[in-house]
């Protein structure tokens, strides 16, 4: 078998079947409420770049052109490592986000904590002073 | 309100050897207009116990926030009881409980935002003092000029924890303070925001008992503050207090 005999049909059809399924799975999460919306949407974003780069290959060998890219599959290699990194960074920024609000619940749960006990020592010592 | 009073906050990590005698000690100098809140920073020993033993302000956090979280906690606190100060009092037993007065008038007299308890400024007796590392002196060192590049003050001991706030600063920090190693941050933040901020000397101990945030980690610590410091420098001012 000769690697120049490949046929080029396969991965396309591979690609466009591997996008779809993708973008179904992200939509099927969404739907179980397993990934909420507003995270999903990059995934589904670049689901849809993949889904079209694989339906219309001519636009990755024009994509590398513009670029200057003289072998077209790296361009795609480079899309993906951009998109793994801008997901990465959001995860960092939602993550940033997340402790700040866990350390206002966490003060506040304290602080609250604080008052009740305080209320409570009040009320007791005023139901003894009732009964002396 | 004939004196103005003032909040001692004790954040506390596992201090159950120490924090008894450091409570004792404040205790016994305290003024009737002086409140002592400890906030355990849910330490996994019987600090929370030992606190409740000395004073009827604890604050148990539900988790382990670590000493900016923790200190925080401390701020709002004041806020929301209308203190006129805060002052921060570790509980390992290095602040000393006799400083406490002399700072509180220091701050009042100077009208200061934040009032630094310096263990260098003006040579006064650090009794650790041979006993801290060279390299942890030299790392002070580092962090003192890189204040005094982002700020024009000069403040010898940028670190240190022995602090008394004024009502305007906790309000600020009630709302915005820094993580993980907030003190020499704090400094910038406060400047920034066009506080006044005076270090004075203080006699300190050793710690007693715990282990400096410091120390064992060196090298993180260093990048971290100063990245801290200088990220806090180009931020916009706070809008709260913008004018």
């Amino acid at each position: 078998m000769n690697t120049l005999d490949v046929d080029i049909n396969r991965i396309q059809i591979l690609a466009i079947g591997g996008s779809v399924l993708f973008i179904l799975f992200i939509l099927y999460q969404i739907r179980a409420k397993r990934l909420r919306e507003d995270y999903s949407l990059i995934w589904l974003f670049f689901g849809g770049v993949f889904l079209f780069f694989s339906c219309w290959r001519e636009s990755l060998d024009y994509l590398s052109y513009l670029v200057g890219v003289a072998y077209p599959p790296a361009t795609i290699f480079i899309l993906f490592i951009m998109v793994l990194f801008m997901i990465v960074i959001q995860f960092s920024i939602i993550i940033t986000k997340q402790s700040n609000q866990l350390l206002r619940l966490a003060q506040e749960v304290g602080r609250l904590k604080q008052k009740v006990e305080e209320q409570e020592d009040k009320d007791k010592k005023q139901r003894l002073e009732k009964a002396a | 309100m004939s004196h103005p009073n003032l909040l001692i906050v004790v954040p506390a990590y596992n201090e159950s050897e120490t924090l008894g005698s450091v409570l004792s000690s404040l205790i016994a100098l305290k003024r009737d207009e002086w409140d002592i809140l400890v906030v355990n920073d849910h330490s996994t020993d019987e600090t929370s116990k030992v606190a409740r033993q000395y004073v009827s302000r604890v604050i148990d956090l539900p988790i382990n926030l670590g000493i900016g979280g923790c200190v925080q906690t401390g701020f709002q606190y004041a806020l929301e009881h209308g203190y006129d100060s805060m002052m921060q009092f570790d509980g390992d037993g290095q602040h000393q409980a006799e400083e406490v007065e002399r700072l509180l008038k220091r701050l009042h007299s100077e009208k200061a935002d934040m009032l630094i308890g310096s263990r260098f400024k003006y040579a006064l007796s650090y009794e650790g003092h041979h006993r801290s590392t060279r390299m942890r002196r030299v790392g002070i060192k580092v962090l003192s000029y890189l204040c005094f590049l982002l700020t024009g003050r000069l403040i010898k001991d940028p670190t240190s924890g022995f602090r008394l706030y004024s009502k305007k600063a906790i309000q600020l920090l009630a709302e915005q303070y820094p993580h993980n190693y907030p003190e020499p941050e704090t400094i910038i933040f406060l400047n920034k925001n066009r506080m006044k901020i005076v270090e004075t000397a203080a006699h300190m101990k050793e710690r007693s008992g715990g282990s400096s945030s410091i120390e064992y980690q060196g090298f993180t610590y260093m990048i971290n503050v100063m990245l801290g410091m200088i990220i806090s420098s180009v931020r916009p001012r706070s809008r709260q207090f913008s004018v």
